[in-house]
């Protein structure tokens, strides 16, 4: 069962002399402070003069100058002269994954953790079209990435050269913007713009598309602080002050109020006021799956997630509440299900960054388009006023009907002393953890069993492709996180399937000591694929028997990473410790009931209060 | 129902493709499409008729608006405008026919821009269903081919668009 840790892990070293590598990892020379602050020294001031760069040099003191420290990639022959230049940099760690998805899911991951944008680089061609689905998943989710791709030479662009594609026609409609610089004149202008789209309003992927010539060619740059100005792109950050009343108003008549926020109270960092303006109100409040962590898990007033495997206490009251608040949400169908049976007695007030996303699936009474950090924070003002207090409607009785539904304890389960159940090694985890993990999940029954039984009492430590349902997501997420944030623990729970989509980013971990704790839940099935089989096509499990998976420990051994496994209940609780108690990293496979499903469920197209229990 | 939307765009490589790809990803519809460069050559005007429910027209717009490079979005259809639209139509016509096509020309008021012995081609200007019209009386007289621009549409009085 023991495998080796990372300390027995052979020290890389240099193929051609012999001597050890480590020197030019700053991740492996700084030891346990793995991704700490570098040097800031010799960085331009802004306002310096201006000076002649070559077009790599321009990205790299652009890159300094927004404050990049990290990035993820995968070199190629078009951006050689751009690495040769970052490898002179000791400001900018570059971290080598296996694959260019990873390096956009680990971009995207340290993106999830900090708030800051996460930077990508990959080559021309194939390494462009690998990074499609993480610039997908990041758009889905909207997450500040920024995806630098290198691009053959511009005389050769349309000419079907060796390792060309359209990268900007490729990711037109999976980024929030993208750009071809073909001219090294506006490099830097591109880079800084790339930035600020990223991060501003709606955050989401910027790709920037250099030419290989690019990088050669010589401009005029100047550190300019990251200014940028864009005329035609100005998100609203206030929202309308009549609109935001109005909505009080509403809450303060309201006689079943109810709170449901999503990824944007997260993006936004907005859990402090939502937490506020909850309490405030005494309302009862949701998260979707992006949201998980913007209100407190263990709160009373928190109902859990809702949707298509919410609890039983939060669907129904989203169906019987008569003024919803929406916080940075967007009515997506897997939360709605039947829309037109979605939230059917309630106003709707929605606020969010994003004016498409306000009435695109659910009529909305009350749109509140601005920032939600900021509108939640005035609407806190306007609530902490006496009127609003004295004339608030009595919740007492909306309240009562609430406990009835959370009496039904739909999360209920019963461990036996046979077969491990899913629910009871993510329970056990968050008891021995204390709910202070960071998590990423990859994508299926376990990521539901995840935000289930994983209670956040903060926000941005839980990664999960929740838009697009990446599977291979969670284990690049994670190492972003942990180059992120070097002092936490941050655990990956995935599934059999999933696992083996990007199993390959475990060399990452080994070559640059990131620990990040695997669980598996083994039950050789895509598990969710199953499931759906065997409630709506008749059983008939048509190519999601997955039962030759291989041998984790062996898998994790290979990798010079250690293996855990545990067959029975009783080793579960054992083996989690030992997986977080050991400062490597590590796989711990659960094998666990082959044939069971995530519940409550309410299948897809069918109205919230139609839920299966169990 | 039927919308107008006049979109002002920065004129660089890409900008028409964001737009109509916008279109094609999320399933909206595209009946005509007009494109020039106006001014000093750095935006251009693009006029655009699509077709759907009055939610849709707004997520269509608000998408339109959410593109970085685009600047102005407006829909025509709210207010007083006019629109326009040019057909060039080639007619194959002989002989006694000859007489007929010119006097349709004439009817809407359009001009024949090019003549052979045994064709027109006539240039209409006017709404689009000017044109139709048009069209419809031409038709039977044998027509070879046919283009139209799409609608281009601007608002009445003296305010920008």
């Amino acid at each position: 069962m023991a495998g080796a840790g990372h300390e027995s892990v052979t020290i890389p070293v240099d193929f051609h002399t012999g001597k050890s590598i480590l020197r030019r990892f700053p991740a492996f020379r700084m030891g346990p402070e793995r991704g700490g602050t570098p040097d800031r020294r010799g960085k331009p001031e802004s306002g310096e003069k201006s000076v002649k760069l070559t077009g790599a040099e321009i990205i790299v003191q652009t890159l300094r100058e927004l404050n990049v420290r990290h990035m993820f990639g995968y070199p190629g022959g078009v951006v050689l002269t751009l690495y040769d230049e970052i490898m002179k940099c000791p400001d900018i760690q570059h971290f080598l994954v296996r694959h260019e998805q990873g390096a956009l899911h680990a971009a995207d991951g340290y993106a999830r953790v900090t708030g800051e944008v996460g930077v990508a680089l990959v080559t021309s061609g194939p390494g462009a079209t690998n990074a499609v689905t993480g610039l997908a998943t990041a758009h889905m989710d909207s997450i500040p990435v920024v995806c630098l791709s290198g691009q053959v030479p511009s005389n050769l662009i349309g000419n079907d050269a060796f390792q060309e594609a359209d990268t900007v026609g490729l990711t037109r409609s999976c980024t929030k913007h993208n750009y071809l610089v073909k001219d090294v004149n506006q490099l830097a202008r591109v880079l800084r713009e790339a930035f600020y789209i990223a991060r501003t309003g709606r955050p989401g992927p910027v790709l920037v598309d250099i030419p290989k010539d690019v990088l050669a060619l010589k401009a005029d740059w100047e550190n300019l602080g990251g200014r940028v100005d864009i005329p035609s792109y100005k998100p609203t950050i206030a929202g309308h002050t009549g609109q935001i009343r109005k909505a009080v108003k509403l809450l303060q008549k309201a006689q079943r109020p109810m709170i449901y926020s999503g990824g944007g109270a997260v993006l936004g960092n907005a859990a402090p006021e939502l937490t506020q303006l909850t309490r405030a109100l005494n309302a009862p409040i949701t998260n979707t799956l992006m949201g998980l962590g913007a209100y407190p898990a263990q709160d009373r007033q928190f109902l859990g997630m809702l949707g298509m495997h919410g609890t039983y206490e939060a669907n129904m009251a989203v169906t019987h509440c008569d003024v919803l608040l929406a916080v940075g949400a967007r009515f997506d169908d897997r939360v709605t299900g039947k829309i037109e049976e979605f939230a059917p007695e309630a106003q709707i007030i929605h606020i969010d960054v994003d004016p498409t996303s306000i009435s695109k699936n659910v009529k909305v009474h009350v749109p509140i388009v601005g920032d939600v950090k900021h509108v939640l924070a005035r609407m806190n003002e306007l609530v902490m006023e006496a009127p609003f207090r004295k004339h608030q409607a009595d919740l007492a009785p909306w309240w009562v009907r609430i406990e009835e539904w959370r009496q039904k304890d739909c999360l209920h389960y019963d461990q036996d002393d046979e077969t491990i159940l899913p629910q009871y090694v993510i329970h056990t985890l968050y008891k021995l953890s204390r709910g202070e993990l960071i998590v990423a999940t990859d994508v299926g029954q376990h990521q539901m069993w995840a935000a289930q039984f994983y209670g956040f009492d903060r926000p941005r430590r839980w990664l999960t492709s929740g838009g697009l349902g990446t599977m291979g997501y969670g284990l690049p997420a994670a190492l972003g996180a942990l180059v992120a944030k070097p002092d936490q623990k941050v655990v990956l729970i995935s599934g059999d399937a999933s696992i083996q989509m990007k199993i390959q980013e475990l060399g990452t971990a080994m070559q640059y000591r990131l620990p990040v704790k695997i669980i598996i839940l083994n039950n050789g099935y895509l598990g969710m694929v199953r499931q759906w089989q065997e409630l709506f096509y008749g059983r008939r499990y048509a190519a999601s028997d997955m039962s030759a998976t291989p041998d984790f420990q062996k898998l994790a051994e290979a990798y010079g990473a250690k293996g855990l496994l545990a067959e029975k209940p009783s080793q579960v609780e054992g083996v989690l410790q030992e997986m977080l108690d050991h400062d490597g990293t590590v796989i711990a496979e659960f094998r666990i009931r082959r044939e069971y499903n995530v519940y409550p469920m309410v299948p897809a197209g069918a109205a919230m209060k139609n839920m299966i229990l169990i | 129902m039927r919308h107008v939307l006049s979109v002002q765009v920065e004129n660089e490589p890409g900008v028409l493709s964001r737009v109509v790809g916008l279109f094609s990803a999320r399933g909206f519809n595209i009946e005509s499409l007009a494109v020039a460069p106006v001014g000093d050559g750095t935006k251009s005007s693009i006029t655009m008729v699509t077709i759907g429910e009055e939610e849709i027209i707004e997520q269509i717009v608000k998408q339109l608006n959410k593109l970085i490079r685009p600047g102005r979005v407006v829909d025509l259809t709210e207010g007083p405008h006019v629109e326009r639209e040019l057909m060039l139509v080639k007619v194959a016509a002989q002989q006694e026919v000859r007489a007929e096509v010119l006097r349709i020309a004439d009817i809407f008021r359009s001009r024949v821009i090019d003549a052979t012995p045994v064709s027109f081609i006539v240039e209409v200007t006017g709404s689009s269903d000017k044109l139709d019209a048009c069209l419809a009386l031409l038709t039977p007289l044998g027509v070879v081919e046919m283009v139209r621009t799409g609608k281009v549409a601007i608002s009445r009085g003296d305010k920008r668009t």
